[in-house]
């Protein structure tokens, strides 16, 4: 069998006959009802939208510790260091009273 | 007054969704003969044709309109058939044994008389996608745009993104691979 001259036949045959171009019924409906339907994925407004709550809920936070500073009593209680240091040294202390 | 492709893809751009309607409507046909260059079934053309639309309307922003938007749109489908190739090489394994009668017919004409054409284009059609189907993804997309649309190496280049040098050692491999594909027809069949 002659290789070449079949390859060459048959590459003519395809090129003799393009495919249709015939496009399905509604074709171009069904494509915009798909788009429709899917969420159009806005990276930047995700973003902007989800940085803005992070700032409202970080300035409530820090209007309320800010009030809660100023308006809450002062106590008498040891400070923190003072308390801190004696639960650390609190074995050395029970075991000096030993 | 009908609107170009650079108002409507301007107004989608906006906003106005609905204008891509008519851009589907007007280039879908050169879209779906392009598929079918690939793929058989219509269920699965019309499945790529689908996947092009909508990767289409998604990287809208992308295309800069420096081009005509339908050589943009034919590199975006080129793109996704070629993805549809390499996902899809369940053929490649079958053996030519299982041609079909009309098929069979066509090679044993051309067998006993090579020079006159061949009467049954429609079983050589069938034949030359059988053999497609049996090359590998590069080489089928390479015999498709060179040998049967005829088109020139730059302008494959052009298409597929592929460096110049690089298509032509595609090129080549391709038509070796080609001619191994037919050997194998011959060893089958009359040996």
């Amino acid at each position: 069998m002659n290789l070449a001259e079949l390859e060459r036949k048959l590459l003519a045959v395809a090129r003799a006959a393009p495919p249709g171009d015939r496009v399905p019924y509604a074709f171009e409906k069904r494509i915009m009802a798909r788009l429709g339907a899917r969420p159009v994925a806005d990276v930047s407004g995700f973003w902007a939208r989800a940085l803005w709550r992070a700032a409202v809920s970080c300035l409530a936070v820090v209007l309320l510790l800010s009030a809660w500073s100023v308006l809450a009593p002062a106590r008498n209680n040891p400070d923190f260091s003072q308390q801190f240091e004696s639960t650390v040294l609190a074995a050395v202390d029970q075991e000096g009273a030993n | 007054m009908e609107r170009t492709d650079a108002e409507l893809i301007a107004a989608v751009l906006q906003g106005d969704t609905a204008s891509f309607e008519p851009l589907v409507q007007r280039h879908s046909p050169r879209v779906f003969a392009t598929i079918r260059r690939y793929a058989r079934r219509e269920s699965e053309v019309e499945d790529i044709a689908q996947e092009i639309w909508l990767k289409a309307f998604q990287k809208l922003k992308g295309f800069r309109g420096d081009a005509p938007f339908e050589h943009w749109l034919m590199r975006l489908a080129l793109h996704t058939c070629y993805d549809f190739l390499r996902s899809h090489r369940r053929n490649r394994e079958t053996s030519f044994s299982e041609l079909s009668d009309p098929e069979d017919d066509w090679l044993e004409r051309f067998v006993s008389a090579p020079s006159p054409a061949a009467e049954d284009a429609a079983a050589a059609r069938q034949l030359v996608e059988r053999l497609l189907e049996h090359l590998s993804p590069p080489a089928r997309l390479i015999i498709t745009l060179l040998e049967i649309e005829e088109r020139s190496v730059k302008e494959i280049a052009k298409l597929t993104g592929w460096s110049v040098p690089l298509v032509k050692v595609r090129a080549f491999r391709a038509r070796a691979e080609m001619r191994k594909v037919l050997a194998k027809v011959a060893k089958e069949k009359y040996l």
